[in-house]
């Protein structure tokens, strides 16, 4: 039964479907976004998981949102506001810390931070070349349109355009990995494990495994599009994706919420619109999933109209989640071990080498947990009191590594977990576990679930050589559209990936918009 | 004047292992006049037979060959010069707690013994190896080419960029797009791709890790096993064999080939350093003293050996020689050469199953040699190593005397630096003990059998052979340092910062392995340069 015709559905409310749906709505598109759960923003929707204690349930920073995209989605105007921005990053240990803030650091000798500062230029420089290409529609493998073979001449040309010494630079470590690059730039073993961590965050790699450094690019590269660094948004990074829900709407956007879709529906191989759990059917030419390329492929379209080549390829997408989260409510501030109280309020890393970040991935390649995970904690309401209630505090952790699959089974791996975070934590800020009111901490299978992600990958899928650029999920839906037409990809699973980026969305709808319905 | 140099050769190759020999061969066919120096008294690095206990005959640093290139083979009439390969077919991986896997020659027979652990796997083979024999095709020509360099504009690397693109492009989408996973992707994801059963992942992914400092389930390892594949022995792609005589009948063929067009070879003649004299290469001088001089010089040492030990800092670039110091070259493997008094048991097989006669494998789950790795990278020996073994003296009776054998056993992993201080005697004895264990797990009248066992660790290898952290392939086969990478970005092209000094050693591409093409390409370059033809 058809209620109503759009020219486009989209299917998932989380910040990059709502980044599409603005853009095409701007172009004079009708609009439906459809989220089935009762809260917008997916990895990024507010969650209070305590009475009045409140976090996003994925994301914690925001720092690849672009400057650019929040003047063009008018997001200021429709109620994003900072509690903080340029936020340090601190790597703590129980002996001492370094403060990192772009190329600066302190704590360190004079010849690190040199070497740092150095370093970060270097990187900064191949960021900006990455960054060019991921805000980029990817040109097709082997096409021979014009367009593909444009874009793929700018790229090499842009790479040129480094200058010989860089580009050789850029060839040679964009395959390394970022253990080796970090030792053979920094002595200091907290730069170093500060420069691995950005490079595994949400990632199924240790900082041994070739090819991380490619994902620390990936991740500078957004970066580089904002001049305000590591920030908070009044409300948590959730009042980013409301700012984001209420600008689409503006735009004329309609946003269903509650609304599950069950199937997407196809009528003589092409698309018709969707069918709602409920049963009812929404009906446009168009449909744009945000939803991760497994279920929108094999869950909502079903094998039945894809070739099994395609699916073997989708099966073969690696999307398996790594990371927890940990939501903790605090009776009150804890003291981090040598550092005065308002350090609390950077971005903090326990992390105190690079091999006791391998040492934590290790444990989960066999599916156990990690004794000593390598945590990125944040205690927003330093910035932001509203997120507790007075005088209380939330910290929220990103927690590596949590196997997906788990051989003690999920609550057991849960319980361990928690157990060894809160204490990695106490041993670098004493007594913090004392004052924990309640805690929550969510393993890849509960973040599935929460967010209804496959595998609860924050990327949606592996960053990876062979999960990148023109080849990011897989070939034939590398180009946000799909082997149905139709049917186009805007989630974190198509290029340039996951992170709050917006760069998967705005591109979708870029892409849509050149193509005829 | 120069009265102290009686004779200037065309070239010398400092290094009388298989590479330098294939360079020296190619150059002195061309009618060149070529000395090759060796530090040991020994001809062959790391290709070498030798008697180090009774009668015994070892192939005491590699073991097999399959990679050495057909076209090198005939160019350089090693037939004739006495060189002689003994395919053996299939393999096994037995298992704890008995039962094993055998790798069969015949088509049939492999998919019945994988249909006994899966019959789904059995299907899967076929896609498996056509996939992967698909790979080494796309591969195969690049060995024996220079790689470009891709910042450029040299008409020859701007051509050669053309024509790999256009190979590329010319695979379609699908065939690129598998190519670029094998390339980046881990053996343990890209075998999980094909194969459910353990056993099958754990057998085919050792190729995968044979040598390399890099686990199964890092990312890059599924192209070391490709690597290991691309060898053929007549035409028959993938297969593996045993030089008859051992592996030291590769480097004697390759010096009586030399010998037969004009070259020489002078060993105990260890190279202090390269003459180098108003920018150029002009020959070595000996640890003794000696000068000996020549228009060309060749390293067929690794590349850290070369620059940063036989090369006066002051004549290279202080980014090249940084490059050369990061250049990644991992000491990981050890190795045992047993003598024995009879053929060991191994109940986990059938009797008289061919698969004895192969690789003998004992690791049976990817988990096993993902530990194994992960114990490198702390700094001991793996306590459930990798092995690779084979009892060559089945097939070849020269190696062993009638009724005694010969046991080769390759171990992953096994580090240079420990993390608890240097090797010792007393650790490598320890490192020695854990292997004949692992191996006696499987074998109960194995150590019983052993006559004389020489252990080596990554340290002896270097000293003994020269290569530095006794790494196999003269340095990572990882993304970062292959084709054009390869030792050094903008110096992959066997010249050096050093006019007239070349490199010819698997630091260069295509790496290493017996595999002889980074010579036979280092020969091509010298003699571009000089402006002669290949003979």
């Amino acid at each position: 039964m058809t209620t109503h015709a759009w020219d486009v559905i989209v299917i998932g409310a989380g910040h990059n479907g709502l980044v599409c749906a603005q853009h095409l709505a701007r172009a004079g598109q009708s609009v439906l976004v459809l989220e089935a759960g009762s809260a917008v923003g997916g990895f990024a929707a507010a969650r209070e998981f305590a009475p009045g204690f409140k976090a996003a349930v994925g994301a914690q920073l925001i720092h690849q949102f672009s400057d650019q995209s929040v003047r063009e989605l008018q997001l200021e105007r429709h109620g994003l506001r900072w509690a903080a921005r340029k936020l340090s990053t601190t790597v703590v240990t129980p002996e001492r810390s370094v403060r990192i803030l772009g190329g600066q650091v302190s704590g360190t000798s004079a010849n690190d931070a040199h070497a740092w500062a150095h370093l970060s230029a270097r990187l900064d420089r191949y960021a900006q070349f990455l960054n060019a290409v991921q805000s980029s529609c990817p040109p097709r493998l082997g096409s021979t349109d014009f367009q593909d073979r444009w874009s793929l001449l700018k790229m090499g040309l842009r790479l040129r355009l480094l200058g010989r010494r860089d580009m050789r630079e850029f060839l040679r470590i964009v395959g390394m990995n970022v253990y080796d690059l970090a030792t053979d730039e920094l002595a200091d073993p907290l730069l170093q494990a500060a420069l691995g961590m950005d490079a595994i965050l949400g990632s199924n790699f240790g900082p041994r495994a070739p090819g991380t450094v490619l994902t620390l690019l990936s991740r500078r590269a957004g970066e580089t599009t904002s001049a305000n660094g590591y920030s908070l948004p009044i409300g948590g990074p959730g009042a980013l994706a409301v700012a984001l829900a209420d600008a689409a709407q503006a735009a004329g956007v309609t946003l269903r919420t509650d609304a599950l879709v069950a199937r997407i529906a196809v009528e003589e191989d092409r698309v018709v619109g969707v069918d709602l759990a409920t049963g009812e059917r929404l009906c446009a030419p168009r449909v744009v999933s945000n939803v991760d390329p497994r279920q929108t492929f094999l869950s909502l379209l079903g094998t039945a109209h894809l070739d099994t080549g395609f699916v073997r390829r989708v099966d073969h997408f690696r999307q398996r989640g790594i990371t927890a989260k940990l939501h903790l409510a605090l009776g009150g501030l804890p003291t981090l071990q040598g550092l005065e109280p308002s350090r609390l309020g950077d971005r903090l890393l326990v992390a105190p080498s690079l091999d006791y970040i391998e040492r934590a991935f290790n444990a989960s390649k066999y599916g156990e947990v990690s004794s000593h995970p390598a945590l990125e904690v944040t205690v927003p309401t330093i910035h932001d009191p509203s997120l507790a209630p007075a005088g209380q505090h939330v910290l929220t952790a990103i927690v590596n590594y949590a196997a997906f699959d788990t051989k003690a089974g999920t609550s057991a791996a849960r319980a361990a977990l928690l157990q060894n975070t809160l204490a990695t934590l106490d041993a670098v800020a004493p007594g913090l576990s004392a004052r924990v009111l309640h805690s929550e901490l969510l393993l890849p299978s509960d973040l599935e679930r929460e967010c209804r992600v496959t595998g609860g990958h924050w990327h949606h899928g592996d960053l990876a050589f062979d999960q990148f650029l023109m080849v990011r999920p897989f070939p034939g839906a590398a180009q946000y559209d799909s082997p149905l037409q139709g049917l186009y990809l805007c989630g974190a699973g198509s290029h340039p990936g996951g992170g709050l980026t917006g760069l998967p969305g705005r591109l979708a709808a870029e892409r849509i918009l050149r193509s005829r319905p | 004047m120069s009265s102290s140099t009686p004779k200037t050769h065309d070239v010398i190759v400092v290094g009388a292992g298989h590479n330098g020999l294939v360079a020296a061969c190619y150059l002195a066919r061309s009618g060149l006049d070529v000395l090759v120096v060796e530090r040991n008294d020994y001809i062959g690095g790391a290709a070498v037979s030798r008697q180090l206990y009774e009668d015994f005959t070892y192939s005491n640093c590699s073991y097999v060959c399959s990679l050495l290139r057909p076209e090198i083979m005939r160019a350089l009439e090693l037939p004739k010069h006495g060189l002689q390969i003994i395919p053996y077919d299939s393999g096994c991986t037995m298992m704890r707690g008995g039962g094993h896997l055998a790798l069969y020659d015949n088509h049939d027979a492999l998919r019945r013994e994988i249909a006994r652990h899966s019959p789904r796997d059995a299907e899967a083979y076929d896609r498996y190896s056509r996939d992967v024999m698909r790979q080494c095709k796309f591969i195969r020509p690049l060995l024996l080419r220079e790689p470009p360099d891709p910042t450029s504009f040299k008409p020859r690397d701007l051509t050669e960029l053309l024509y790999l693109g256009a190979r590329f492009n010319g695979m379609g989408e699908q065939r690129m797009y598998d190519t670029l996973r094998f390339w980046t992707m881990s053996a343990a994801d890209f075998l999980d791709e094909y194969f459910e059963s353990e056993i099958v992942k754990a057998h085919f992914a050792g190729s995968s890790i044979i040598g390399t400092a890099l686990g199964p389930r890092s990312p890059g390892s599924a192209y070391v096993l490709l690597h290991h594949y691309m060898g053929d022995i007549d035409e028959t792609v993938g297969a593996w064999g045993f030089a008859r005589g051992g592996m030291g009948s590769v480097t004697s063929a390759l010096t009586s080939s030399l010998r037969a067009s004009g070259g020489d070879v002078r060993v105990s003649a260890p190279v202090d350093h390269v003459l180098v004299q108003g920018g150029r290469a002009r020959g070595v001088v000996l640890d003794s003293g000696e000068e000996i001089r020549a228009r060309v010089v060749v390293s067929n040492m690794d590349v850290k050996r070369t620059f940063l030990h036989c090369v006066e800092p002051e004549h290279l670039p202080e980014e090249f020689l940084t490059a050369v110091r990061r250049f990644k070259i991992r000491g990981s493997s050890g190795k045992l050469n047993i003598a024995l008094d009879g053929l060991p048991s191994f109940p986990a097989i059938p009797a008289g199953c061919p698969a004895l006669r192969g690789d003998m494998h004992i690791t049976d789950t990817l988990e096993m040699m993902e530990r194994a790795y992960d114990d490198w990278k702390e700094g001991r020996w793996s306590a459930a190593p990798y092995l690779d073994m084979l009892i060559p003296s089945q097939i070849d009776p020269t190696m062993a005397a009638d009724g005694k054998h010969y046991m080769s056993v390759f171990v992953q992993y096994c580090p240079y630096e420990l993390a608890d201080g240097p090797w010792t005697d007393a650790k490598r004895t320890a490192f020695g003990a854990t292997v004949i264990d692992a191996i006696a797990e499987h074998s109960p009248n194995f150590k019983s059998l052993i006559l004389h066992a020489e252990v080596r660790t990554p340290w002896d290898i270097e000293r003994e052979v020269g290569l530095t952290e006794g790494n196999i392939f003269q340095g990572e086969l990882t993304m970062d340092q292959l084709l054009f990478n390869r030792p050094v970005p903008g110096y992959a092209q066997y010249r050096t910062p050093v006019n007239g000094l070349y490199m010819s050693g698997s630091s260069t591409h295509p790496g290493g392995g017996v595999m002889g093409a980074p010579g036979a390409n280092c020969a091509r370059r010298v003699l571009a340069d000089l402006g002669r033809s290949a003979a």
